[in-house]
This record gives C-alpha cells, sequence and structure tokens, in this order.
C-alpha cells in the first residue's frame, strides 16, 4: 500500500499532503481489502453520513493490472482509442508516457513532473489541476489492446503485431438483437479509469488523452457510475438501474482458484507468452428501457431476473446468497422461471463463469424525453469465447431482452500488471 | 473574429517588451518593401500557371529586388523562404499580367523561391543559394530577428487585406453576389492569417469579425459576416452598401495600425497558439462562416498565420529546443497534409460537405499541432 510519500520527492506535489485528517488508519482499511464495503448507499441509512469514501491507493504494480479484482470503485470513467499513426516507435513512446503518469496519478500525484502549478508560467502545466486537493480515492487505470491493433479492419498490420495476436483476441460474434453502434463500439486501445471520486477519474483520462495527442485519437468514451457488482467478498451487492442486486454471484478476489480457471490468462494459452496474467475484457453498453420496465408489475419485474427485489434471493429462497434451486417450484411451476434471466445465466447452466465489473450509466435523455440510461457492462475473463460468448449465447431466449438493448461492443486483451519502475504498459508485448 | 479583450496577453508590443526595434522607416518607397537598403540587382521572375522562373539560382548576401510578372491566368503569389519554410519575404495578390517587385535582404544560406498560382498550396518551388558569411546570431538577436520577420509578414498580408477587401466590397455595391460571394473567403484569407495583431485592436476586431449575436447592447451587426450573411441566406445586397463602406473603413484603419505594431517573442508564440485555437473552436465547428460554409478558407489562413509566427522564432527555436522544431514541423505538414485532403480547384471543400469522420480528423490534427506549439512561448520564456 503505497502511501505518497514526501511531496516533492519525484519533484511533484502530491494531492493528499493537504489532507491531514487521512490516518494511517486509511492504509490499514484497504490492506484488508475492505474499504470499498465501508462505503455507500448500504450505510446510507445508518444516518452517519460521515463515512469518507476510501481514498486511499491501490498499488499500480503487481502481478496483474490493478482494476479488475481491486475492490470495485464507485465510479468509472472508460475510454477507447484508435491508433493514428503507423510509427510503432510513436505508440511505444506513448505507452511508456502514459505508464509514468498512470504511475503518479494512481498514488495520488499530479500526471507530470511539474504539477499543475508548479511549472513555468509560460507553458501549458502538464497536469490540469482538477484533480488538486483530491486524494488517490483508489484510482486504478487498467490498459486492453483491442484486435484492431494488430490487424486494422482493412487487414494492415501496422505495427508488425499481426503474429503476436492471442487466437482469442477477435471481435465478437453479432447476437440477435443487438443494435451496435460502430462509432462507439471497437478501438485500438482501451483505458478504464475507476476511483471513487468521478473527477479523480476524469482527471486520469484527461490527462492521458492529453499526452496521446497525434499518436492515438479518443473514439470514444463512457462515464459510469454506482457499481453494478461486487468483485470481493466484503463489499455489499449493489442494485443497478433496474432496481435489484447485480453480480451477487459474481467470481470474487477471494477465490484464487476460480480466477485462475476463468480469468487470468495462463502462459500455456495463446499469446501467453506476453499475456499470462492478463485477461480479456469486454465490454457492452446495454441500454436499459427504463420506461417499460417501471411500467411492468413487481411480480413481472422479479419473474424476468429470477430474484427477489427486496432481498436479491434467489425466487424460492430467503436470502441473497442461499444457493439458486432450479427445481424449486411455487405454485405448481418453478419458481426460477427457465427464461429468467438468472436461470440462463447462472454458472450452472451457463457452464462458465466471468468476472463482472460494471456500472450504470445516465447519459441524459433521449431525444423523445425517456432516459438514456443503462449498465456499461464489463466482464474480465480468460478467453472470451469462453467468458462472455458462451454466456451471452445462452441469453438468447432470456426475458430481459424485452427491457435492454446492446448498443455498444469491443473487446481487449489486458496485458499483466507493471512489475517494477522501469516497466512499462505493454513492454512485454512491443519489446518481447 | 472573437469578442473584444478576451485575450488581454496580447497588447502591443511596445508597452511591454524591451525590444527596440526600427521597422518602419523602411517601408515607404517602393511596392513591396521587406529588406530596406537599395538592391544589390533586380532578378526577374516569370510566374505562370504550371512555372516559376526564377532568373537566378546563386546571388551574394545582401538586399535583392525579385520583379514578379505574372504570366498566368490565376492571381499567385512569390515567396522566399528560408529552412522551415520561414517567410523572408513575399509578395501577394499578383493579378494575371501584372509585375509587382519584392525588396528583400538575405542573409547567406540555403532558400527556396515558390510561386503559387491560384494562392493555394506549397506552390512551385526552385532553390535559391546565397553565398557569403553568414553571422551566428545572438538568442537576443534571434528574438529580435523574429519580431522583424513576423511584421514583414503582416505587412505583406495587410496590403492584400486592404485590396481584396476593397475588392469585394466593391462587388457588394456594384450588386454583383457572385462577383462578391468568390471574393469573400479570399479576402478573409488575410484577415484570418493575422488575426493575433487584428485582435490587439479589441474596438475594431469584432465591428470587422463580430458574428451575429457577439454585439453589445445597441450595437449593430457589422463586418464580414454581416454582408456573409444577406449573400447566401436572403442573396439580397441591395441594402449592403453601406456596410461595405464601412468594412473598407475599419480595416483601412486597423492596416495602419497593424502594420505600425511589433509583437515580441511571446506574442508571436502564443499568437501562434491562439490562431489553432481558432481553428479548433470556430473553424471546425463551422461556427465561424455559419451562412457560406467556407470555413476551410479560415483554417487554411489560420493554419499558414499560426506557421508564420513560429517560423519567425524559428532560428531561435532551433538553438533553444531543436526536438520541438522537428515535431511542430512533422505536425504542420500532418495538419496541411490532412487538410490538403478537401482541397476543391483553388478553394476547398464546403464545411457542410465534410462528414463528421473528416471532421475529426482535421480535429485530430489540430490538437496534436496545439499541444506542440502551445510549448513554444516557455521556450521564448527562458530565454
Amino acid at each position: 500500500m503505497s502511501e505518497p510519500t514526501t511531496a516533492g520527492e519525484q519533484g511533484g506535489l502530491s494531492r493528499r499532503r493537504v489532507l491531514g485528517w487521512l490516518g494511517a488508519g486509511t492504509a490499514g482499511a484497504l490492506a484488508g481489502g475492505a474499504a470499498g464495503g465501508l462505503i455507500g448507499r448500504a450505510t446510507a441509512d445508518d444516518a452517519t453520513g460521515t463515512v469518507p469514501a476510501a481514498h486511499g491507493a491501490v498499488p499500480f504494480t503487481g502481478a496483474h493490472q490493478a482494476g479488475i479484482v481491486t475492490p470495485a470503485q464507485d465510479r468509472l470513467h472508460f475510454v477507447a482509442f484508435d491508433v493514428v499513426t503507423d510509427d510503432r516507435e510513436e505508440l511505444v513512446e506513448v505507452l511508456k508516457a502514459w505508464t509514468e503518469a498512470a504511475r503518479r496519478m494512481t498514488a495520488g500525484r499530479d500526471a507530470g513532473p511539474e504539477g499543475a502549478v508548479a511549472g513555468s508560467p509560460h507553458a501549458p502545466p502538464d497536469d490540469t489541476g482538477e484533480a488538486i486537493d483530491l486524494p488517490p480515492s483508489e484510482l486504478t487505470l487498467t490498459i486492453g489492446f483491442g484486435p484492431t491493433l494488430f490487424t486494422s479492419a482493412d487487414g494492415v498490420d501496422r505495427f508488425g503485431l499481426a503474429a503476436r495476436r492471442p487466437a482469442h483476441l477477435s471481435e465478437l460474434p453479432p447476437f440477435p438483437g443487438d443494435q451496435l453502434d460502430p462509432a462507439t463500439s471497437g478501438g485500438d486501445l482501451c483505458i478504464q479509469a475507476c476511483a471513487n471520486d468521478p473527477q479523480v477519474a476524469v482527471h486520469a483520462v484527461r490527462n492521458l488523452v492529453r499526452l496521446g495527442a497525434g499518436v492515438v485519437s479518443v473514439r470514444w468514451s463512457q462515464l459510469g457510475f454506482g457499481r453494478t457488482s461486487s468483485t470481493t467478498a466484503d463489499q455489499v451487492t449493489p442494485r443497478n438501474l433496474f432496481g435489484f442486486k447485480d453480480g451477487t454471484n459474481n467470481l470474487k478476489a477471494e477465490d484464487p482458484s476460480g480466477l485462475d480457471r476463468f480469468v487470468w490468462v495462463d502462459p500455456a494459452d495463446s499469446g501467453g507468452d506476453w499475456l499470462a496474467g492478463g485477461s480479456y475484457l469486454v465490454t457492452r453498453r446495454i441500454r436499459m428501457l427504463i420506461e417499460p420496465w417501471d411500467t411492468s408489475s413487481l411480480r413481472e419485474q422479479e419473474q424476468t431476473i429470477g430474484r427477489a427485489k427486496g432481498s436479491g434471493a434467489p425466487l424460492g429462497q430467503r436470502g441473497e446468497f442461499d444457493a439458486v434451486d432450479f427445481t424449486a417450484r411455487v405454485d405448481g411451476g418453478f419458481a426460477v422461471p427457465e427464461t429468467s434471466h438468472v436461470f440462463l445465466a447462472h454458472p450452472t447452466n451457463a457452464g462458465t463463469a466471468i468476472l463482472r465489473r460494471g456500472y450504470s450509466f445516465v447519459d441524459g435523455s433521449d431525444g423523445l424525453g425517456r432516459l438514456d440510461a443503462g449498465m456499461f457492462f464489463i466482464a474480465f475473463q480468460r478467453d472470451p469465447e469462453t467468458g462472455f460468448v458462451q454466456v451471452q449465447r445462452n441469453l438468447r431466449a432470456d426475458a430481459l431482452n424485452e427491457y435492454i438493448r446492446h448498443t455498444s461492443s469491443a473487446v481487449f486483451a489486458c496485458p499483466p500488471g507493471v512489475r517494477d519502475d522501469g516497466d512499462w504498459w505493454g513492454r512485454a508485448l512491443f519489446a518481447g | 473574429m472573437s469578442l473584444p479583450d478576451h485575450r488581454p496577453a496580447l497588447l502591443p508590443a511596445l508597452a511591454l517588451a524591451g525590444l527596440t526595434i526600427a521597422l518602419t522607416a523602411a517601408c515607404g518607397g517602393s511596392d513591396e518593401t521587406a529588406g530596406g537598403e537599395t538592391p544589390a540587382d533586380t532578378i526577374a521572375v516569370a510566374a505562370g500557371d504550371d512555372a516559376c522562373e526564377v532568373d537566378a539560382t546563386e546571388i551574394p548576401a545582401g538586399t535583392h529586388e525579385f520583379e514578379v510578372t505574372n504570366e498566368g491566368s490565376r492571381v499567385t503569389e512569390f515567396y522566399v523562404y528560408a529552412e522551415g519554410d520561414r517567410v523572408m519575404g513575399e509578395v501577394e495578390n499578383i493579378a494575371p499580367g501584372l509585375t509587382r517587385s519584392l525588396l528583400v535582404e538575405l542573409p547567406a544560406g540555403e532558400y527556396e523561391t515558390a510561386c503559387k498560382p491560384g494562392m493555394v498550396g506549397d506552390g512551385i518551388r526552385s532553390p535559391l543559394t546565397v553565398t557569403g558569411e553568414s553571422a551566428q546570431l545572438s538568442e537576443d538577436e534571434s528574438l529580435a530577428g523574429a519580431a522583424v520577420d513576423y511584421q514583414r509578414y503582416v505587412q505583406s498580408q495587410t496590403a492584400a487585406l486592404t485590396e481584396r477587401t476593397a475588392a469585394f466590397a466593391d462587388a457588394v455595391r456594384a450588386g454583383d453576389v457572385e462577383g462578391a460571394k468568390a471574393l469573400y473567403p479570399v479576402a478573409r484569407t488575410y484577415w484570418e492569417r493575422i488575426e493575433p495583431v487584428a485582435e490587439i485592436f479589441g474596438d475594431l476586431d469584432p465591428l470587422i469579425d463580430g458574428r451575429e449575436g457577439d454585439q453589445e447592447e445597441g450595437q449593430d451587426f457589422t463586418g464580414f459576416h454581416r454582408i456573409e450573411k444577406a449573400l447566401w441566406e436572403t442573396g439580397d445586397i441591395s441594402g449592403m452598401g453601406p456596410y461595405a463602406d464601412r468594412l473598407q473603413q475599419d480595416v483601412a484603419e486597423i492596416v495602419a495600425l497593424a502594420d505600425e505594431t511589433t509583437l515580441d517573442p511571446l506574442q508571436l508564440a502564443n499568437g501562434a497558439k491562439a490562431l489553432l485555437d481558432e481553428v479548433a473552436t470556430g473553424k471546425i465547428t463551422g461556427e465561424e462562416d455559419r451562412y457560406s460554409h467556407t470555413d476551410l478558407w479560415d483554417f487554411a489562413a489560420n493554419l499558414e498565420g499560426s506557421q508564420a509566427a513560429v517560423q519567425a522564432l524559428r532560428p531561435y527555436l532551433e538553438e533553444a529546443d531543436p526536438e520541438l522544431v522537428a515535431e511542430i514541423d512533422e505536425r504542420f505538414a500532418e495538419t496541411e497534409a490532412e487538410l490538403g485532403q478537401y482541397r476543391a480547384g483553388d478553394g476547398w471543400v464546403l464545411h457542410d460537405q465534410l462528414t463528421q469522420d473528416q471532421l475529426k480528423g482535421l480535429s485530430d490534427s489540430i490538437t496534436a499541432l496545439t499541444e506542440s506549439v502551445s510549448r513554444v512561448a516557455a521556450v521564448v520564456a527562458d530565454r
């Protein structure tokens, strides 16, 4: 747990220095992996109202990238890029610059060595400044490489990477009901920024975008709030915008064998020479048709999901974490309908598991006055084909489909973690 | 365009800077004066639609007179460039059949001459070697030279601005809608190239280039855009005579002021960046020429003006930060290439015919260029 040490150690100001109330207890709580669970709506009812959001720093280096099994933070800024140069060296320079900036920002420092206010008055500051005085807020920055980085959509190997493209990294197949917008799908690169303060996440993305000018161009981006999955056992299961607990049966950080089996790429897997310890990231922007949902009956809603809206318990059970019993019967029928989301998505029936890490979004309203809202679905898996694709194929008859539309889609290979001070995002791919 | 007084950093240089340069004395006599002294010789230039024949390839250091005759069918321009397209001298707006002269002082070095028939593109280029001793300039001398270089550039632009605005106003007064439409983006080109200077005169800028709705309460909507609206929206310019008169007067006033103004190096650096901001905020969005959609003419002019300001600083920057110079060169070239895709004849594709993808490509290249150019000011300030 790297608390930023003294200001000026690396030439910049530590944003946290000003915050005297941040004590060592922060780090202790984080070390226990419990910080995320201390906050949120679950405690809002206790009327304490003063428990600060988790504000410490998440280590940037490690065997795996942070932001995957890290306790899910409350806010997201996700951005996908097109690479606009054909020059491999320029791209590598940006990846190195991004790594250094990410190293600094995740520790609560300014993006550049001069900082937001300490540089020349005649030069644009190398940090944009909106995170001055804000703590690290558990910021994680996670990078991924899209299929088109290896071979462009028109078949060109721009960076000499085609031979290194893992067999599992290809565009997702079309699914029934897809209403994908190509302009907000795909991408050569992505960065997932998660933090407990939206301004910290936005600050990180904004500064990385600046550093990439002329080399990468933002293709699309998505803001999210209110994590819709818990990724550790200590986190309370949150509710999505349909009002249901979501992610009860998610893969969790405390299940290392499950993670090795379903999330982390193995050295023996295709592309394992550079991708081992990494994972595949699938995103789907899922618009929720809020108004029809809100006017459907409670029974219809619960039958669609397969859980009780209040407790989150599987239908026919009492507690949220009670095992789903697909044989339980109520009033002569199955308690959990065979068309319900839980029935079809459950690992028992999907035959696989994925680590979900999605966020709710509300992008204002559409032109007809309806809420443009939904879930920005994020899943990590060892192989998209046996992960998301397999789950999604199984959802063909999902009753929930009546209330949702998938409007964007992307897949990325996320390399393993940055090992040390000399390491950088993608080193094993580009230098190996 | 811009609202008055929003850029307080751009103040008349003489009030700010320690530079004292006598510049304007030399600009009285000849047609287009750049250097100052009596020329050593006269070099004939035959400028055609496809040729640019300069009657010398090697000349001694000193002041020379180029006599440029337009033998082609299109309006042309003639430039003498130092490395990196730093403008040493130029003569604009040479109509077919006309001869105009350019006085330019050239230290020893390698140069290029260029004719630009139709006034677009890189032009038809030839190498020009100037022999003799080349003095090594100190940093202060390089920066002082930047101010002189840029003022020379401004004066070449204001001369053309005056003429082209007069031609535009004449067409408007004559009720010649098609003629006025053709001249509108051309006259604006000279304006847009030197906007950092024009904006110093906060009162005049909005009168000449204000957009509808920018006026203060009780102030009339005047200038280029008032006439643009009539030309393209209704096609009825019968009431535009007084606005044409007023535009011509205001331009004459600002030209007289601009010719006397020297920008200090920091203002040049900030002006170069400000011109790119103009592109990003006004041209890519199509706000500037909302009736005519001739925004790409202004885009090109802003880009050229920005490059002229940076290139004036080039001798200093090459010593102080050669890597930045290389990056800026590359990004100017990339932006020109991006924009070059939308050339149409002697002009440009209209803004409302560009797709979102095309605009994004233009926007990306300007964003990258701006990141680089925004670093020039600190390099200049660090001297």
